[in-house]
């Protein structure tokens, strides 16, 4: 807190102009950023805004198209990896790249020199770890840890190297709120000893309260660099969005009908052994209501959207009804029928296919649901490309869908606005059910907002909703009640208001609870 | 200096119809170099291996003749090679159903019925289907993939045909040659214009299948989901579409024609069953599938492309007394550019020299 004045004479990291092109697209277009010793400074931006391009060029990853990078004032060229890692540059991606068959030392040993030993990789790692705060078994196999144990691997992997500077990709996005408090106290720790920490992130909270400087980043440009403690959590949101978002407005007295979606005593097993098994799931959903699940990410929640999508139908039929038929063995479009919508996590290749028009994403999930109106010609399902094309047109209008021509491809989207296409699509129907994974997940403020508006609307108008989501902050917008998934395991849902973020932290981390929950917790 | 492939923003149309030219102006250039080499003269050469045989009538009816297998064959592949099922092996299928549509002529060769020649056809396209179905089978059952499988049952057939006509099928009356009776005229495909030269129905059904499987792939829902599963199974899922389905209907699809191909060569071309039936159809078609760029449409101009290939090697062999086999080397030249010059739609090609400079070598 005594760093926010600057960098000390030298900086350890300087970057001047750094530009990097893709075509004629400028994904970083002449950046300036200075990095002093010991202190953790923030990159903050939406997606899109470049910081992924900018940490692979310093990182070596990448080459710059034009500009300089300085390191302790030396002009350097970072050509790979390696060299950055020589340099004394660290990085933590944010998605490990880990072999889940192997030890954790095993794979710590893959990114070290071959001619150190395991057992000595093994005594490193783990004495290293403890002195950080990061407990860690060197013997573990990575298949049975947790993501947060996984982030430590990556972690002490970059440490063992020694380095200067760890830059660190958003770290947060897969922690449970006590998980990241420790990594935190990590950060601190480096700090103190003179390093310093390039923080990736999009979460204004974290960031003011561990960073001590930021720059922001939007459309590839450096659009301000402040100390993050003297803004609020607003006018860092102003930086990095350029203008003010929209906030998300809720009536609180909505009046609940009857139970749309009623999940009893689901178990499935898991179908790939790195999948997660679900565990005697029960939930009830009522028109009106938003079911907000929360979960650290690979607890389940993918195998729970399979389930009740009917992408993969269970064994058992009457484990999931649908506005009280039993569905359990009926397949997607069968529920689709019955006035349910679906909303995967992946947007490419799941819910839309990229290279195909958005005309063609569109039959995609209404194909049967919307036999009248798309398709003719009886048994030979002649497509109508007129009515999908004006369909198109009408989602895309309502949901302020951002593309170029008419009727692009899905892939030339950027994420939010392909995103508000695929919410858009279920919309359009007026689906009684409504089950979405992930609503807003690498989707810019804006079109969260709006993506997150539009569910609580759908409840206001009578719908049921199930939103799986890690984000809690999304969690604690749009849900009227909320459970939790860890381990497979669905917790009982509680009225959003009756919990704190604490009781939620401890809930995904595994705390079971037991079955005492009063009655009035899952009255609604 | 390194060759760098660095990925375009988006499929560039300009070469989506160049790369076909273009990987045909290399062939030929390549072909050039390769008479060349041979001693002949390459323009002369070129000449009466690609032109030449399209300067006569009775060439012409050859070239339908050996286009329409291809054509058959391809724009069942294509079908298959959308929906991400890999069938290499038409020639067996090929193969098999020449020998189950000719049950009927070789068993029962007294047999006088107009009927008989649509139930060769039928049982030729069955014959077909059901061993691409073996392939089916197994990789929906046993999840095994079916490159190696549908190749290897393509040896398998033809062993098969040949022990059929060297035992159980040979004519007695054959001089112990190793070939069927000649079928009885009912038992024949008819030609389309006698009056001109050989070529009969199998290249009207050719037609028919192109232009039949073009709408569908355009038009129809069942096209729209081969494209789908083809591109993304997971997202096929999302649309309540079956990958498992989809092995079988492009498999058993791809098969009924090469099987329809087969008993249509057979009877209309050759008038009898031997040990070879065909000079690598099967394989061939996969060359024609890609060079159309598995577009039934495109795949009906570039069967006629390979076609002019066969019977170039058999002109050049006449007329400049070279190997027929040629023509493979031909067919070999165009697929290997067909392919890299596809590359040339996802990839523009970068030369990147040490240091900083960047030469752009094709736009």
């Amino acid at each position: 807190m005594t760093l926010s004045e600057g960098p000390a004479a030298v900086p350890l990291l300087s970057v001047r102009g750094l530009t990097k092109l893709f075509g004629s697209f400028a994904a970083c277009n002449a950046i300036d950023l200075d990095i002093g010793s010991g202190e953790i400074h923030a990159l903050l931006g939406e997606n899109g805004a470049g910081k992924s391009t900018l940490v692979k060029m310093l990182f070596g990853v990448l080459q710059p198209s034009a500009g300089q990078i300085l390191w302790q004032g030396a002009p350097v060229t970072i050509a790979s990896p390696g060299e950055a890692r020589h340099l004394g540059i660290g990085m933590v991606f944010q998605h490990f790249s880990l072999f889940e068959a192997l030890t954790v030392a095993e794979n710590i040993a893959l990114s070290l020199d071959p001619k150190i030993s395991l057992a000595r990789i093994s005594d490193e790692a783990a004495s290293l770890s403890k002195a950080y705060g990061l407990p860690l078994d060197p013997q573990a196999h990575v298949a049975d840890l947790s993501v947060g144990e996984r982030q430590r691997i990556e972690i002490v992997r970059a440490l063992l190297q020694n380095p200067k500077l760890i830059i660190l990709d958003e770290p947060t996005s897969v922690l449970t709120p006590q998980e990241a408090d420790r990594l935190f106290e990590t950060l601190f720790k480096l700090k103190a000893e003179g390093r310093s920490v390039l923080y990736i992130s999009h979460r204004l909270e974290e960031v003011r309260r561990i960073c001590d400087r930021a720059t922001v980043l939007r459309h590839g440009k450096v659009t301000g660099a402040c100390d993050p403690k003297q803004e609020t959590p607003a006018s860092l949101a102003r930086m990095m969005v350029g203008s003010d978002v929209a906030e998300v407005h809720r009536d609180n007295a909505a009046a609940l009908g009857d139970i749309c979606v009623e999940v009893s005593n689901l178990s499935v097993p898991a179908r790939t052994p790195f999948a997660v098994s679900l565990k005697k799931i029960t939930m009830k959903v009522r028109a009106g209501e938003v079911l907000a699940i929360a979960g650290v990410a690979g607890n389940g929640q993918g195998e729970l959207f399979d389930a009740l999508s009917g992408e993969y139908p269970v064994a058992e039929d009457e484990a999931i009804r649908i506005r009280g038929k039993a569905v359990g063995r009926t397949g997607i479009n069968g529920r689709r029928l019955l006035g349910a919508g679906f909303v995967p996590e992946e947007r490419h290749g799941h819910a839309a296919v990229s290279a195909m028009a958005l005309s063609d994403n569109l039959l995609l999930a209404r194909s049967q649901s919307d036999k009248k109106a798309f398709l003719s010609g009886g048994a030979f399902s002649v497509i109508r490309f007129d009515a999908i094309r004006s369909a198109t047109r009408r989602i895309c209008e309502a949901m302020d869908v951002r593309k170029s021509g008419e009727d692009p491809q899905a892939g030339s989207l950027s994420g939010g606005n392909l995103q508000k296409f695929i919410v858009g699509r279920e919309l359009d129907r007026q689906p009684s059910v409504l089950v979405v994974n992930q609503p807003t997940w690498g989707v810019d403020a804006g079109a969260a907002s709006r993506i997150r508006q539009a569910l609580i609307d759908l409840a206001k108008s009578g719908s049921a909703v199930v939103v799986i989501s890690q984000d809690l902050d999304e969690i604690f917008e749009v849900a009227t009640n909320i459970a939790v998934i860890s381990e497979g395991c669905l917790s009982e849902p509680h009225p959003a208001g009756t919990l704190t973020l604490e009781r939620i932290g401890l809930l995904m981390g595994g705390v079971h609870e037991s079955h005492s929950v009063p009655e009035a917790a899952n009255a609604h | 200096m390194r060759i760098e492939l660095q990925k375009r923003a988006r499929v560039s149309t300009l070469f989506s119809v160049l790369s076909p030219l273009l990987a045909l102006a290399l062939t030929l250039a390549f072909g050039a170099i390769m008479f060349w080499l041979l001693g002949k003269n390459p323009v002369s050469a070129l000449y009466s291996f690609f032109v030449e045989p399209l300067l006569e009538v009775w060439s012409l009816h050859e070239l339908a003749i050996k286009a329409a297998p291809l054509i058959l064959i391809a724009v069942g592949l294509s079908v298959c090679y959308r929906s991400n099922n890999w069938n290499i092996g038409a020639e067996g299928q090929f193969t098999i159903g020449a020998i189950t549509g000719s049950i009927l002529p070789v068993m029962y060769p007294a047999w006088h019925s107009p009927i008989i020649l649509p139930l060769m056809l039928i049982l030729g396209m069955l014959g077909g289907a059901l061993y691409a179905g073996i392939p089916a089978l197994l990789k929906t059952r046993f999840n095994t993939n079916e490159i190696l499988t549908s190749l290897m049952l393509v040896y398998i057939a033809q062993l098969y045909l040949d022990w059929l006509v060297r035992g159980p099928w040979r004519d007695p009356q054959g001089n112990n040659f190793p070939i069927t009776k000649t079928f009885q005229i009912e038992a024949v495909v008819p030609e389309i214009l006698s009056s001109s030269g050989r070529a009969h129905w199998a290249f009207i059904f050719a037609i028919v299948a192109a232009v039949a499987l073009w709408f569908m792939m355009r038009f129809m829902l069942k096209g729209f989901e081969v494209s789908v599963l083809g591109q993304s199974e997971r997202a096929g899922r999302f649309a309540g579409f079956s990958a498992r389905r989809m092995v079988w209907f492009s498999m058993l699809l791809s098969g009924a024609l090469a099987g329809l191909a087969g008993i249509s060569e057979v009877s209309g071309s050759i008038g009898h069953v031997q040990p070879v039936i065909s000079p690598g159809y099967g394989f061939t078609a996969i060359i024609v599938a890609f060079l159309g760029r598995l577009n039934p449409l495109g795949i009906i101009a570039s069967g006629l492309v390979l076609a002019l290939t066969y019977l170039g090697g058999e002109a050049a062999q006449l007329s400049i007394g070279i190997s027929d086999k040629v023509s493979r080397v031909f067919q070999g030249l165009l697929l290997f550019f067909v392919l890299s010059c596809d590359t040339l739609i996802h990839y523009r090609v970068r030369l990147i020299f040490a240091g900083t400079k960047t030469a752009e070598v094709r736009g």
